[in-house]
């Protein structure tokens, strides 16, 4: 991320007069940004202005939320820094579901946003929103520059803490003067953070304790999050998960950092998990938390949590550790740095009779689907594009039952695989995603696998698509509800499907009217077919897959219950 | 239990807004906060006081460190600390009453700094205790105003004349 450009190579040294604007187009170069999401308006014409002519990719969106989820994805796929801008007002306030999304997610993101002048702050001006106050709770760190002596250092402080650490989104607020004003720019203001430390490397007397139980276990499971995704440290934990011999479960984040087609692996966990990863972590004796935080859609009831484990937590936020689920051996600092250390600590246990056992729930609960109707079932699209994609596409998705069958069947190979949004479980996430993914990796298959009521949210978005002739695949699992509303409505509601679904447009006509490609896939027998040639195409491609209607993800864990205590086990057993 | 929070902060905006924000966001109670200035013109100080198990407190130090601007966390807990509250209080004190009212105000060691026909205001300073204390006893006389810093603390000699805040800062505090 340090990479200085020739830009500011050329600047580097010489103390010359800039604009406010210019200050920060050279401070991005500087800081190796070659892409930004953003969308005008009328006080950050300074900073677009200088823009006209910068070396860099610029993307506008349709709407501000959707720059910001595509700057994220950006940086999911890339694991480079993600920039965005909007401007005052109404731009700043589109900005807020995806700076949650990000903050949620740990994705590191720099938010420009344009403020109306200094002076007038406060007065209620024209497009005046108190962005800092609206965006503190959803960014890591946010502020607002009011000297632009302050712009170059508080740029570089941005990048700095989105990055490190446990990332995230950091926003600064621009009045409209400071873009203007001039001042003497050395390009060497240094940052001033004394409140702001990262602690990289694990206590190495935690470490040796960890591996210590890591040896005596006879009935471990090591449970990922996407920290292990963010360090890439995905070799480190195969070395480890190899040395001692451990089953790997991930997070719905974790997914890609461990090769799902090995044994080891046990998929998913949690409240759509599989049951094989579910019952693991109960029965075990030692769990060992990489990176993952113990969110509630993979714990169940806390209380009943993994009750005979030992638990180990790698974290590099020290208030991940201890805060849902408490802790015998934290380890505070970066998942690659200890997990390779680790590896060196722990020796090779068969552990026949754990891997023996896990074995068997793998074969009895297997995620598995009616394949005997002639119905289009949700799984059996995903699955064949998994086939077809030979597990290498970059999938991402929209909320909800899309999104747990794309978890589910779809089998991750590497990391930054799966982007979806996890934490804040944003709807209409997937086609920006799928956008900003495809920016950051042009030569990648990317496919969002997304729900239709997902798709609606920001279809918009797709024009965006069709502007940059971006060959994105976008696999609409069409079952004209909010499925997974739908699915709680019909679990526990009594079947009344309250206000879950809307009347939805033909999407191939919206698709071709945009200028993409359009299919409609009605039969199970022309999936197949259809997939293949929405992989053929050369620009952006919507498959509308109207698929079973009233399809339930299975295995479920009810809210408030144990994580072994899962509903659908036996539709699934009765599918084998 | 009571836990008093002293967060060593840069004194630049926002920062407040930024503490107290998470305290609600977390659910966790404040019992008070006070803000004030250091000796460093760049750094503040904020006196939390929280009432939780340690567990919650435990949270409430770690979001705290968590923070940007926030340099440096210290849970007093456990330490010996002198802790004090500063209070204005308006006492009513008619003549009649008044020599009762001025050697009350004499036990607690308060300072008369104001005076009027009907009404004395009184300023009493020390831990907390003292400060509802003095208010209990006042209350059959009528009081008709109270006003309250909240409490700051510090720690008792040795740490502080070992650890000046400038120095104590790179101390991690997890």
């Amino acid at each position: 991320m340090k990479t200085k450009s020739r830009a500011s190579a050329r600047s580097a040294g010489q103390s010359s007069i800039k604009a406010g604007a210019q200050i920060i187009v050279d401070t991005l170069i500087e800081q190796g940004v070659d892409t930004m999401f953003g969308y005008t308006g009328g006080v950050v014409l300074p900073l677009f202005d200088r823009l006209y002519d910068a070396p860099i990719n610029f993307i506008i969106p349709r709407h501000e939320q959707g720059g910001c989820h595509m700057a994220d994805a950006y940086a999911r796929a890339s694991g480079k820094v993600g920039v965005v801008v909007a401007t005052s007002g109404p731009g700043a306030c589109n900005l807020v579901t995806g700076l949650a999304t990000a903050m949620m997610d740990s994705v590191p993101l720099v938010a420009l946003t344009g403020q109306v002048r200094t002076e007038l702050i406060g007065n209620d001006a024209f497009q005046e929103a108190d962005t800092t106050g609206i965006t503190r709770p959803v960014t890591k760190y946010n502020g607002i520059v009011k000297d632009v002596k302050d712009l170059a250092r508080t740029v570089r402080e941005a990048f700095h803490i989105a990055s490190t650490g446990r990332p995230g989104p950091v926003l600064i607020d621009l009045p409209v003067d400071v873009e203007v004003n001039k001042c003497a720019a050395d390009g060497k203001a240094d940052m001033r953070l004394p409140g702001y430390r990262v602690r990289a490397k694990g206590h190495s007397r935690q470490i040796s304790m960890a591996a210590r139980a890591i040896n005596k276990s006879k009935q471990p499971v090591l449970y990922v999050g996407g920290g292990v995704i963010i360090s890439n440290a995905a070799e480190e934990l195969r070395a480890l998960a190899e040395t001692a011999h451990l089953p790997v479960t991930m997070t719905l984040l974790g997914l890609g950092s461990y090769d799902q087609r090995k044994p080891e692996s046990l998929d998913m966990l949690g409240m759509h998990g599989s049951a094989y990863a579910n019952y693991a972590v109960q029965e075990c004796d030692l769990l060992i938390a990489v990176g993952a935080r113990f969110d509630d859609r993979v714990t169940g009831k806390v209380a009943t949590f993994a009750p005979n484990a030992k638990i180990i937590h790698v974290d590099i936020d020290p208030s991940s550790i201890s805060k849902n689920v408490s802790v015998d051996i934290p380890v505070v600092g970066d998942a690659k740095t200890i997990l390779g250390q680790l590896a060196k600590e722990v020796e090779y246990q068969e552990r026949k009779e754990w891997f023996a056992k896990i074995a068997q729930w793998k074969k009895k609960f297997a995620f598995r689907y009616d394949q005997s109707t002639s119905a289009v079932k949700p799984q059996y699209v995903i699955e064949e594009l998994c086939r077809q994609t030979k597990n290498e596409a970059i999938v991402t998705t929209g909320v909800g039952q899309n999104q747990m069958w794309a978890a589910q069947f779809y089998k991750f190979v590497k990391p930054r695989q799966l982007i979806s949004s996890g934490g804040l479980g944003t709807m209409g996430y997937g086609l920006p995603a799928a956008i900003g993914t495809q920016i950051a990796k042009p030569e990648a298959t990317v496919v969002d696998i997304d729900g239709d009521h997902s798709f609606n949210m920001t279809m918009t978005e797709l024009a965006t698509a069709v502007e940059h002739n971006l060959p994105i695949n976008v696999c609409i699992l069409n079952n004209g509800y909010m499925g997974m509303v739908r699915q709680w409505q019909e679990l526990f509601y009594g079947k009344r499907y309250s206000k879950s679904y809307v009347k939805n447009p033909q999407y191939e006509a919206v698709a071709k009217a945009l200028g993409a490609v359009g299919m409609t896939v009605d039969k199970k027998a022309d999936v197949p077919g259809a997939i293949k040639q929405m992989l053929k195409e050369k620009g952006p491609c919507v498959v509308d897959f109207r698929v079973e209607r009233e399809e339930n993800v299975w295995p479920m864990v009810p809210a408030g219950k144990s994580i072994n205590e899962m509903d659908g086990l036996d539709i699934l057993e009765s599918m084998a | 239990m009571k836990h008093i929070i002293s967060a060593l902060v840069e004194n630049k905006p926002g920062v407040l807004a930024h503490v107290a924000g998470m305290f609600a966001a977390r659910a966790f109670n404040i019992d008070s906060l006070v803000v004030g200035r250091t000796e460093e013109p760049d750094l503040s100080r904020m006196t939390i006081v929280v009432v939780g198990d340690d567990r919650v407190v435990e949270q409430v130090r770690k979001q705290l460190a968590r923070i940007v601007p926030v340099v440096k966390v210290q849970d007093f807990v456990g330490q010996p600390v002198v802790a004090r509250d500063l209070m204005l209080i308006a006492i009513s004190a008619p003549a009649e009453k008044r020599p009762e009212v001025l050697s009350l105000i004499e036990m607690f060691k308060g300072k008369v700094v104001d005076i009027g026909q009907k009404f004395v205001m009184v300023e009493v300073s020390g831990p907390e205790e003292k400060i509802e204390a003095f208010i209990n006893v006042c209350k059959p006389y009528g009081i008709k105003s109270v006003a309250r810093t909240g409490t700051i603390a510090m720690p008792r000699h040795a740490k502080t004349d070992t650890a000046p805040a400038r120095n104590a800062q790179t101390q991690e505090s997890q």
